[in-house]
């Protein structure tokens, strides 16, 4: 348990370093590291073949479109960033308490004292759920990748 | 160790890593980093679905309800970062108060 503590630690500061770090592409390798951190979670829940699927689409693939983004655009300069570091600052300091302190009160509130639990389900394969119980949702994520590749196409179409 | 035991431990980080995601939602004016606060929400979707999975005993329910979870972020990830660098093209910025000459 101890070292499930300190890899869901490890994530927790990956992704805070993700969201507060000026530089766009260390943001970035901050996701990547938070997405390799909730891969090894998923190993040790024994989530194996959702792991898989985590660590080579989102901490690979995701990780090589944000990259190429930040690659294609440029960033503002030193300065700018440090002027809207400061306006920032001064404009949002109360936000973070705010959240802290909502999520506070969540993490202490919502899972109360008694948690009921299902029956524990039938064991099976996630390859056999996928493919027996849940083939709508095979069927919503054809539609979702050919929705995402005619998207793509109709963004990067060149124009006449 | 009892399954609403690892629930709890989990829930007190995935909660945190929620709030980092949404605080980067709000606070932040570039394109990017509105995309990556999303991530960082889907991130604490995921851990919460696995050890509930986990913790109910329907881990390959879990697992299949992740995978289409993926699929679905890898889609949305992929056509935002089309619109990023379409918007780019055309206002020179990442900055998402000059979006507004896009309007009507």
């Amino acid at each position: 348990m101890a070292l499930t503590i300190s890899v869901l630690a490890l994530t927790l500061l990956s992704a805070l370093w993700a969201v507060m770090t000026r530089s766009l592409m260390r943001s970035v390798i901050g996701l990547a590291a938070t997405s390799v951190c909730v891969t090894a979670l998923m190993f040790a829940l024994g989530a194996n073949l959702a792991a898989v699927f985590e660590l080579s689409v989102c901490a690979g693939l995701i990780t090589v479109v944000f990259v190429s983004t930040v690659a294609m655009t440029q960033p503002a300069s030193s300065e700018e960033l440090h002027e809207r570091t400061r306006t920032h600052l001064r404009r949002y300091w109360p936000l973070p308490l705010i959240l802290l302190a909502i999520g506070t009160l969540l993490a202490v509130l919502l899972p109360g004292a008694e948690i009921a639990l299902p029956p524990p389900g039938e064991a099976s394969d996630a390859r056999e759920v996928l493919w027996t119980e849940r083939q709508t949702d095979i069927l919503g994520q054809v539609a979702v990748i050919l929705a995402g590749v005619f998207g793509v196409i109709v963004l990067f179409k060149e124009r006449k | 160790m009892d399954a609403v035991t690892i629930l709890k431990a989990y829930w007190f980080f995935i909660v945190p890593l929620m709030i980092a995601g949404v605080y980067c939602l709000v606070a932040t004016r570039n394109f990017i980093r509105l995309l990556i606060g999303l991530e960082i929400i889907t991130k604490a979707v995921t851990l919460l679905i696995v050890v509930a999975g986990y913790a109910s005993g329907r881990l390959a329910l879990a697992q299949s309800l992740v995978i289409t979870l993926i699929v679905v972020e890898v889609v949305v990830i992929s056509v935002a970062a089309g619109i990023v660098q379409c918007v780019y093209g055309l206002n020179e910025s990442l900055d998402i108060r000059k979006t507004r000459n896009l309007k009507g």
